[in-house]
């Protein structure tokens, strides 16, 4: 990497949260796996920032990277992480751990399996309360009712005393939420929250979460493969592949003129409610690639469809995260400047948007490709 | 009771109350249709059985007699035994003595066996009752100390190498326990007892046993070999046991979450991991102790404890069958039990159990 990342200068000033070339690196028997390498972003209070990736793309690793949920013995963590001023990965695993629920606190994937199904849903959100503030228990759970009466459940004085598997799957979520929420988090992650849940709670939980960061002020980074959910969300968004940053920009530049191919291949991939199903769809090929053997190069090229282009470089030459427009928009590819615009114009743009003109009757799915789905 | 959509219908805590005690009370008559079955199982392995073999109620009289009795005084007997009437009204004369006792009528005079009556040894003539209940003490105390033993020990272990996988600990415990679980009591024990017994002379020679509420020090020096024989072919099953299920644990996602809420690791560990890691452990416990309550056969006989299983391989030797039925029915009274207990626990430990 040419672009040296030099120390912060000014630890008190800056980003409320700065990620600076983080790398988290697990040696296995196999070879050393680079879930996480040279991760570089910064987000301020109030915004939201969207992680997108398939799955191994070092979404979930960073997040809980930042949290400070690593083996250390089993992983190779470096870079800097600063929250609000304080550097997070040379800081003891203590300190660490106290400002964990604290100042940045996470809401999972699957709520069924990350809560502890046999405690109550107040005694978890109780404990949660509890490690960083020296309350009663009484007081702790009026609290947990309050929190739950915030996120939107019905009774939450009864309700507290039920089990997970009493709650529904949307409700689940909003506990979690909820148990999040308990120290009033400065930073909140969600990985993936609403990809366990049906459809249209999604769009409960979505709202949700908005009013409470709007509410809370609180920094939101939201990690997900559903680029809907992002959408919605998010102010800025970066997309990772294979452990790196390979876009990084405003949510209306990546949405309206993205300049990666895999970026397009992620808008190709979101099918929409507003379209009929279609052949349209346009897949990436292959599979996201091993983080053991990376593809030399830009790691990307064995998927990607204008390799070629690059004039070699491809395979040879690991691309630099580079400006590219306007508003700190950011690419990661080999591609000149103007074939992307150009590629971008005239070969995707229309096959994106052609989806939404051209939707008719005569184009929804033959039989033969129902009966391949039923297969 | 209608709740908005998607909100399941909660129980209150009456409600919730009241599906426990009806759990209780299916799981205790379960139980007890359980032992019931148990009865009727044994008695016809000692009666129904031996008569497709060819035996005869005379046969069966000839048991109870001596062996220069001639073919009157069998059949005599036979008759007094009831040995020619059905087999269910045998059956029912055998339940009916365990729970309200019976009268023997020797010729010479009535005999009352009081309830519970599992009838008298053809040897010693002793009420096998009484003889039962002689021998809990010894069976008891060594269960009860030796999984004391095995359930912290095992559980420690197996806990420490999980949290230090792949560690020299961990593959010392590991193997450690492979031999612990490979070797047979007989030969721990005997090796024990020569020794820290015969050699160095640290602990009670075979053979000893003083009752707790004699002394309760000397009770526990003359136990403490059976009990660590005993607790060591658990404890290494207890380890490898606990050592997985803390394996699978600490890789759920609510571990994750505790750790995520900034909790100490002690705490998730042991509140969250353990937790749910011993559930099993608490299965498997209850079941081992209930079997062991019927008589730790190796470990009593190397020691030379007389305790149930003493009673039992000895019974079984001799061919004394109402010492036979009764013990039979002693150990089943306790597997039962104990399989009642863990599933109570069950209900208690995982609140998921109590509504399916």
């Amino acid at each position: 990497m040419n672009t040296v990342i030099s120390p912060r200068q000014d630890p008190t000033s800056g980003p409320f949260l700065e990620l600076r070339d983080l790398k988290v690196h697990f040696p296995t028997d196999d070879g050393l796996v680079k879930s996480v390498d040279g991760l570089s972003f910064s987000l301020e209070r109030g915004k939201t920032l969207g992680i997108v990736g398939e799955s191994g793309s070092g979404k979930s690793v960073s997040s809980l990277g930042i949290l400070g949920i690593y083996h250390r013995r089993n992983a190779n963590v470096s870079g800097e992480i600063w929250l609000d001023g304080q550097e997070l990965v040379s800081a003891s695993p203590e300190t660490v751990r106290g400002l964990r629920g604290k100042r940045m606190a996470m809401i999972f994937q699957d709520p069924l399996s990350a809560m502890h199904p046999y405690y109550t849903i107040g005694d978890q959100i109780i404990e949660a309360y509890r490690v960083h503030h020296k309350v009663s228990k009484k007081v702790a759970r009026k609290h947990a009712i309050d929190l739950l009466a915030r996120v939107g459940i019905p009774q939450p004085d009864k309700r507290v005393d039920d089990y997970p598997h009493q709650f529904s799957g949307g409700m689940r979520q909003r506990a979690m939420i909820a148990m999040a929420l308990s120290c009033d988090p400065e930073l909140l992650i969600a990985d993936e929250p609403t990809t366990a849940l049906d459809v249209t709670v999604q769009a409960q939980i979505l709202d949700l979460m908005r009013d409470l960061q709007q509410e809370f002020n609180s920094a939101l980074i939201i990690i997900t493969h559903d680029l809907g959910v992002t959408a919605e969300l998010a102010d800025d968004v970066l997309v990772m592949y294979g452990g790196k940053c390979i876009e990084y920009g405003t949510a209306t530049e990546i949405f309206e003129n993205p300049q990666h191919p895999y970026t397009w291949g992620l808008l190709g991939s979101m099918p929409r409610l507003d379209q009929p199903v279609t052949e349209r769809l346009l897949p990436i090929k292959g599979t996201p690639p091993s983080l053991i053997n990376v593809p030399s190069g830009c790691s990307f090229h064995p998927r990607c469809a204008f390799a070629e282009k690059t004039g070699g470089l491809d395979s040879t030459v690991v691309p630099e995260l580079e400006l590219t427009g306007s508003s700190g928009h950011r690419v990661r590819c080999h591609l000149p400047a103007q074939v992307r615009q150009q590629i971008w114009r005239d070969e995707i743009k229309p096959t994106l948007e052609g989806e939404r003109s051209v939707a008719s009757m005569s184009e929804l799915p033959s039989a033969s490709h129902e009966s391949e789905e039923l297969a | 009771m209608a709740g908005p959509a998607g909100l399941e219908c909660p129980a209150g805590p009456a409600a919730q109350a009241e599906i426990v005690v009806t759990f209780f009370i299916r799981r205790t008559i379960g139980a007890v249709l359980m032992l019931f079955v148990v009865s009727i199982a044994t008695f016809l392995i000692f009666f129904g059985l031996p008569r497709l073999a060819g035996a005869t109620p005379e046969t069966f009289a000839a048991r109870y007699l001596s062996r220069t009795a001639d073919a009157h005084a069998q059949q005599v007997f036979a008759e007094k035994l009831g040995f020619y009437d059905p087999l269910w009204m045998q059956y029912g004369r055998w339940i009916k003595a365990i729970f309200v006792g019976t009268d023997y009528d020797y010729g010479t005079g009535i005999e009352h066996c009081a309830a519970p009556c599992f009838g008298y040894s053809f040897r010693t003539n002793h009420a096998v009752w009484t003889d039962l209940l002689d021998r809990m003490p010894v069976t008891v105390s060594l269960t009860v100390g030796a999984s004391i033993l095995w359930l912290v020990t095992g559980v420690g272990v197996g806990v420490l190498s999980a949290l230090r996988k792949g560690s020299f600990f961990d593959r010392a415990a590991m193997t450690g326990a492979l031999a612990g679980v490979s070797l047979p009591p007989y030969f721990t024990g005997l090796m024990f007892l020569y020794f820290f017994s015969y050699q160095f002379d640290l602990t009670a020679p075979g053979g000893t046993y003083v009752d707790f509420t004699d002394n309760p020090g000397e009770w526990a020096y003359s136990l403490i070999l059976p009990w660590i024989t005993l607790a060591m072919l658990n404890a290494a099953a207890y380890a490898r046991f606990t050592r997985a299920g803390m394996l699978d644990t600490m890789g759920e996602d609510f571990i994750r979450t505790a750790r995520a809420k900034g909790l100490h690791e002690r705490v998730v560990v042991t509140k969250h991991g353990l937790r749910a890691a011993l559930t099993p452990i608490i299965t498997i416990f209850g079941l081992d102790v209930g079997l062991l309550l019927g008589g730790a056969i190796l470990t009593e006989s190397t020691f030379g404890l007389k305790g149930l299983g003493y009673f039992a391989i000895d019974a079984i030797g001799k061919q004394d069958f109402p010492q036979i039925m009764g013990v039979t029915m002693f150990a089943a009274f306790f597997v039962v039990v104990a399989n009642l207990i863990v599933d109570m626990l069950y209900a208690v430990v995982d609140p998921r159990v109590r509504l399916s």
